[in-house]
């Protein structure tokens, strides 16, 4: 049932079409204008369907969505940074194997790490740990010098690609710059339960006590299949099912480690 | 009307079983593949999902009388892709360690058909109370699949349920093995179907002619 109201004096009709007269002022049908119901629809008075209301309808939500978007980005940004920040910490520190709660890693961090390097150039220069941490986003080649128990570590960032993104990790060494003393490994998009495993202890714990160089050369270490071995250098186990995923680890090992020769050769 | 009427009753829980949007309605199958290879990540998508299609209904109900028709599906997607993005933010901001495993999952939300197709189905021609039930409602039924799906996966396919080992160590000794297919998307699938199929044996009523 549709409703029609008359133009002239504002009679309201209900039925399927306009009355001939309209029974108050006798207006003729062509003065009745269909009224539509609101939820079926059409709000009053708008034309939802002119050009101009879909522009300006666009404009504004875009603009809209764009307040509350940077906003909300401005307003959650310093805890987000704080939660990349800690993030950052937590997996150098498990590099060194110290696994401590977010909350915790900043002091521990502090605690630890007593020094860094950055590669400027083709020669690592001492800038401290503050300053090598900003380089890590940089992709630079930071070198963490970290005191554990009375020992020296050396830890240095790794960047590379997995299957579906990029990965990355943190490598330290003990303080001949030869024995790997432990590692961690971060991903940003590899397949849960396969490449994703790169994470779990299970994988990196295996880099403890292998050497990167091999009679004075630099070799890095390889990650093999399961049963494999690679000839002159060390290896370790790849995941099963994530054969892309453990390629890209050993490629980020050999590349990144690679740019750090110059630091691990130098006395 | 009352907050829970019977219709609202029909609209909350009709999701959940008789009118499931994964099983019943066959939305949302993409994501429900990837994402249920562990439990952990099933539940918070489940939540993630449940949390963005309510909101979204609820706003896109109340603008449903502004919007041009013409433009009605992108209008949809901008309130859906700035929710989810929201979302994505503040669990970046306060729930750091869940988000790093949901990782590209999140923004996948946006893609899933079960919010647009709630949105385009119920939230344009319904108040927003109701449909704010209906996407709450849908959200748990998807939400519900996901984490049977994921209990399954992760327990055959890695022996344990949410990171803790459950299957003990003894049955290994005996020669039982994880089943490493559980993990891969071609199982969820079959998961899902054999899901169906126990659904329609109880639900005589949807099994097609």
């Amino acid at each position: 049932m549709a409703k029609f109201k008359c133009k002239v004096c504002g009679y309201i009709h209900e039925g399927n079409k306009a009355p001939d007269l309209c029974p108050v002022c006798q207006a003729p049908a062509s003065e009745f204008e269909e009224i539509k119901e609101e939820g079926a629809g059409q709000k009053k008075g708008l034309n939802r369907d002119s050009n101009i209301y879909t522009v300006l309808y666009a404009a504004v939500m875009v603009l809209v969505v764009a307040v509350v978007l940077a906003f909300t980005s401005q307003s959650l940004k310093s805890a987000q940074k704080a939660n990349e920040d800690n993030d950052k910490r937590q997996q150098i520190l498990r590099s060194i194997n110290v696994s401590v709660a977010a909350n915790e890693a900043e002091a521990k961090f502090n605690e630890l790490i007593t020094d860094g390097f950055v590669k400027k150039g083709s020669a690592f220069e001492q800038v401290g740990k503050d300053v090598a941490f900003t380089a890590i986003e940089a992709e630079e080649f930071p070198v963490f010098v970290a005191n554990v128990n009375g020992e020296t570590k050396y830890i240095m960032a790794l960047h590379g690609a997995g299957l579906w993104g990029p990965i990355w990790g943190y490598i330290s060494v003990d303080a001949d710059k030869n024995t790997v003393y432990g590692t961690d490994f971060s991903h940003a998009s590899e397949t849960p339960g396969l490449g994703a495993e790169i994470t779990k202890p299970a994988f990196s714990g295996q880099f403890a006590g292998k050497q990167l160089f091999k009679g004075n050369e630099f070799k890095s270490i390889a990650v093999v299949k399961k049963g494999k071995n690679a000839e002159g250098q060390d290896y370790v186990d790849g995941i099963s099912g994530g054969t892309i995923t453990s390629q890209g680890v050993s490629a980020m090992l050999y590349n990144s480690l690679n740019s750090y020769v110059q630091f691990l050769t130098s006395k | 009307m009352g907050l829970l009427s019977e219709k609202n009753k029909d609209v909350l829980f009709g999701p959940l079983s008789i009118n499931n949007p994964v099983v019943v309605q066959m939305l949302g199958i993409c994501s429900a593949l990837a994402v249920t290879s562990k439990l952990e990540p099933a539940i918070v998508m489940g939540i993630s999902v449940t949390a963005v299609v309510a909101f979204a209904n609820v706003i896109i109900s109340l603008i449903r009388n502004t919007i041009p028709n013409r433009i009605r599906i992108i209008v949809q997607l901008v309130v859906v892709a700035a929710l989810v993005t929201i979302v994505s933010e503040v669990l970046k901001a306060y729930a750091y360690d869940v988000n790093k495993q949901l990782s590209v999952f999140v923004g996948l939300i946006i893609t899933n058909c079960i919010l647009m197709g709630r949105l385009e189905a119920f939230a344009l021609g319904n108040g927003p109370w109701e449909s704010f039930l209906d996407g709450i409602g849908n959200g748990l039924g998807y939400a519900l699949i996901l984490i049977i799906v994921g209990f399954f996966r992760e327990l055959l396919g890695s022996g344990t349920l949410l990171g803790f080992q459950v299957i003990p160590q003894a049955f290994y000794e005996l020669g039982y093995a994880n089943n490493g297919l559980m993990i891969l998307p071609p199982m969820a699938l079959i998961t899902i179907a054999v899901i169906i199929w126990v659904h329609r044996l109880k639900n005589k009523d949807l099994q097609e002619k």
